[in-house]
């Protein structure tokens, strides 16, 4: 009883470090330009597919594989940003919701042209059976998973408080229009939102492709969780969104071990319900400010 | 036209220790003050003062963080918008808010909405009672246009008027609504002479149907002209309140605010 | 009502009631009835989204999901327990009220992406509760013999009475929203839409009616599935997923959202797009439909209906910028 609690524990830990990268992904844009982007499950795709054709097809050692993907799929949130998106900042929340969407669906039936249906795979990015902890089986992949997101977690947080950028990012989450007239050019800071929150979900998507194979349309349901761990801990909250993740993968995790494994999808996305009816702002957003948006 | 007469001897509304911070900014800091039923109430001070602020938190589009909002001896802060437009207190923007592509007379005929009842099923199966209440809508929002005289524009789309009659098919709509307070934002803000003077009549006339009138207004002889009592703010605070006379004497006033704003020339 | 609209319904209608005596002559056209057919449906589903989208500026991605629970409530309640049809339909149609209901009173208090999100959690939780609830539903292969409907006895099975039964069904819809656009409630949501904050001020309850128009959505989207469920006799969760959902929006938003006839226009466009002229092109059908979301959205919001009114007005322009020039 006490290694399946472990071994679910382990499993739900890593699936909730992909899921914390993706409300990472969503508040980063959110905070700058208080959109929703929801392609964000299709940088995840792209990135585990882009690792596929650069280790599969062009045979590049996987770390030039993920480094690759990583960069393409941040090329795409460049220029999802530079031709779309900055072309259609002056509309309406129900035109740009459905840009987004419209995004996602274009980028999902590319990859259905380029990729077919078909799930690909990675190689593990270490080689070496499965490690015995404590009577759990844990695959080294998760250890990969479970570093790299603390790794990325560490250089954000280092990016926001030290660098230049990060902190012109967080003067336009503030106050856009107090840090354009503090010189900070605010169209450049949404454009870095973008290629960031790419690059976060890419490298999301290629480091869970040797677990659980990647395909097509596994973007929308990655990004929805991904938003309810965003919702659950409050939008555009960077710690909120880690707590989040870990708590939505590892709820997952044991309803998948202990009750169902059919409805375990749906786990993540009644707990998203519950946290948009219940408590919008999220466990560490403020109520003021989700009901100051009322109006 | 007969507006529904106020039900209570009290103030018509009572304002007690009200507070609204919004982050660590005050723009209200315990105001109390008490506004007489029947009455013309001006409230100037200078911008920021918290005089917009002031007027959201007594339609309901703001919660105060603190304190309470009694009108007719009911607590009405901290409800919705749409109750309290029910409870008998209407308004309008400083920034005109018209329905631009509906007509004048469709505006003012929404403004009829409080005071209907015919719901989404009664209109979709165009129940009997429908047509009635309808025509009935339509003959009092053509009283209102007549009041403010605007009834010979009715066809036209709202965003076709000029600024000035826009700002009356405001004043007619929130007066459709029956309210026995009725706060007016800024009504004077782009008026000429002569188009506020008609506005200061207005105002007179809507006093003679027992309304009360909250009044914010930067155009000093309009406010000092029609209004019964003036309510001073000044940094979210109440610097003064008395009667146009008390306060052109009011030294405080005048140093902080009145001299400087309409170039030294007091009536 | 006004008399523009009483002109449109009645044309609408002509041109409906003759459609399938123009077609049926034509072997190469004759299965367009049955296109029509789902058309009809489809545009029950479009109606309420569109006066969603329109009037309460709000996008609700769970269409297809009270689809399928119209459509499953009918299937179980007709195969499982044998109860008439006509009972199951307003059974299906009050759940999603319900439902709805639910949904909608904490999320359309909130801003625009809160509803959108909900209802894309709400519908993909619907599916998965469709393909696992195997003894009830019949899993991912779905349920069959799926009972078709009969009035006063007689068997409704050509594809001429389906197709006059279904439209008949959307043109009592659209007699009711335009009765409601057309009253108190229909100027106070487009009231709404243009200045919510003047609207509240003035005694309208906007979160309510907003809810009011997503349940209004939901029901008719619940009728649209039981007919669907008699029609095709057999259902499976693929028919009612997020893609779906995707679809039902670009119809609404293609013929142009916050008019009815925007939505039957974009409605029967789209279906005769995915039906006929994309059947080739299956490979290429997700990525043409986000295609033309992204064009419309960023460059005809108002839909297909507003390009009319575009033409009318520049005319209208031309004709008095003609009589303004004189003689």
């Amino acid at each position: 009883m006490g290694t399946d609690f472990f071994q679910y524990a382990i499993s739900g830990l890593t699936i909730g470090a992909i899921y914390a990268m993706v409300a990472i992904g969503y508040n980063a844009i959110y905070s700058v330009t208080e959109i929703i982007n929801f392609a964000q499950g299709e940088f995840v795709m792209l990135g585990g597919l882009f690792a596929v054709f650069f280790a599969g097809t062009l045979r590049l050692p996987l770390y030039a594989a993920f480094l690759c993907a990583v960069v393409l799929t941040g090329c795409i949130g460049l220029a999802m940003d530079r031709l779309i998106i900055e072309r259609a900042r002056d509309t309406s929340v129900l035109s740009l919701i459905i840009i987004t969407l419209a995004l996602s669906i274009i980028l999902k039936g590319g990859a259905m042209l380029w990729w077919g249906k078909d799930p690909y795979s990675l190689p593990p990015f270490s080689a070496g059976g499965p490690i015995r902890i404590a009577g759990a089986v844990i695959q080294p992949q998760a250890l990969w998973i479970i570093g790299i997101c603390a790794l990325i977690i560490v250089g954000l947080t280092l990016f926001f408080r030290k660098s230049i950028y990060g902190q012109a990012m967080l003067a336009c989450a503030n106050n856009a229009g107090a840090a354009r007239l503090a010189g900070i050019p605010v169209g450049h800071m949404v454009l870095l939102s973008f290629i960031l929150s790419a690059l976060i979900g890419a490298a999301a998507g290629v480091i869970i492709t040797p677990v659980s194979m990647m395909e097509y349309d596994r973007g929308a349901l990655l990004g929805l969780k991904g938003f309810g761990a965003a919702a659950l801990g409050g939008l555009g909250q960077f710690f909120g969104a880690l707590v989040a993740g870990v708590i939505l993968g590892l709820a997952e995790s044991f309803c998948a071990g202990y009750l169902s494994s059919g409805y375990k999808d749906a786990v993540a996305l009644v707990v998203l319900l519950l946290a948009l009816f219940l408590k919008p702002e999220g466990l560490f957003g403020s109520g003021e400010a989700a009901r100051l948006k009322k109006y | 036209m007969i507006m529904a007469a106020s039900q209570s001897n009290g103030p018509i509304l009572r304002l007690e220790c009200l507070e609204k911070r919004f982050g660590g900014v005050a723009a209200l800091q315990g105001i109390d003050y008490e506004v007489p039923g029947g009455v013309i109430q001006g409230v100037i001070g200078p911008n920021g003062a918290g005089k917009t602020t002031l007027f959201n938190c007594i339609s309901g589009m703001i919660e105060p963080s603190k304190g309470r909002i009694s009108f007719e001896g009911y607590r009405i802060e901290g409800l919705a918008p749409h109750k309290i437009a029910r409870f008998g207190v209407s308004r309008t923007f400083q920034h005109v808010a018209l329905f631009k592509k509906m007509t004048v007379l469709e505006n003012v005929m929404l403004g009829r909405h409080p005071r209907t009842r015919r719901g989404f099923l009664a209109a979709g199966f165009r129940l009997p009672g429908m047509r009635a209440e309808e025509e009935h809508i339509r003959k009092k929002a053509f009283e209102y246009l007549d009041f403010v005289r605007l009834a010979h524009l009715a066809g036209l789309d709202a965003g076709t008027l000029p600024l000035g009659k826009q700002k009356m098919l405001e004043i007619a709509r929130a007066l459709a609504t029956e309210p026995r307070l009725i706060l007016l934002d800024e009504p004077a803000g782009g008026l000429n002479m002569r188009e506020t003077e008609e506005l200061g009549d207005l105002i007179q006339e809507i006093k003679k149907l027992c309304v009360t009138v909250l009044l914010v207004e930067h155009d000093m002889n309009l406010i000092m002209d029609i209004s019964d009592r003036i309510l001073v703010l000044d940094f979210g605070k109440v610097l003064a309140s008395g009667t146009p006379a008390e306060i052109k004497e009011n030294s405080a006033v005048v140093e902080a605010y009145l001299g400087m704003e309409s170039g030294g020339i007091l009536m | 009502m006004g008399k523009k609209n009483w002109l449109i319904l009645l044309g609408t209608a002509v041109f409906i009631c003759s459609f399938p005596m123009l077609v049926m002559k034509i072997k190469a056209v004759s299965h367009y009835v049955d296109v029509m057919v789902f058309a009809g449906i489809f545009t029950l589903v479009c109606i309420g989204l569109s006066l969603l989208m329109g009037y309460a500026g709000q996008i609700s991605l769970a269409q297809a999901a009270f689809f399928g629970i119209g459509a499953y409530t009918s299937g179980i309640l007709t195969t499982k327990f044998g109860i008439d049809p006509w009972i199951a339909m307003p059974a299906g149609m009050i759940l999603c009220g319900l439902v709805a209901w639910m949904i909608g009173v904490p999320a359309l208090r909130l801003r625009g992406h809160y509803l959108a999100m909900a209802t894309l959690g709400f519908g993909v939780i619907v599916n998965i509760v469709l393909a696992e609830e195997v003894n009830w539903t019949g899993g991912p292969s779905g349920m069959a013999d799926i009972p078709t409907l009969r009035i006063a006895g007689y068997k409704i099975t050509s594809e001429i009475a389906w197709y006059y039964l279904v439209w008949g069904i959307v043109f009592c819809a659209l007699i009711f929203c335009l009765h409601m656009l057309h009253s108190r409630v229909g100027r106070a949501l487009r009231a709404i839409h243009e200045e919510e904050k003047a609207a509240e001020c003035m005694g309208v309850p906007t979160s309510r009616y907003k809810v009011r128009v997503f349940m209004l959505g939901a029901m008719l989207a619940a009728i649209a599935g039981s007919l669907y469920a008699h029609y095709v006799t057999c259902i499976n969760p693929s028919s009612f997923s997020l893609m779906w959902s995707i679809r039902f929006m670009l119809m609404a938003m293609v013929g142009g959202m916050h008019s009815l006839w925007g939505a039957l226009v974009g409605t029967v466009l789209m279906t005769f797009v995915g039906n006929e002229w994309l059947g080739m092109f299956a490979e290429f059908e997700i990525l043409v439909y986000g295609s033309i979301l992204l064009v419309v959205a960023l460059f005809l919001p108002g839909g297909i209906v507003s390009l009319a009114s575009m033409i009318a007005r520049r005319r209208e322009k031309r004709a008095s910028a003609l009589e303004d020039a004189g003689p």
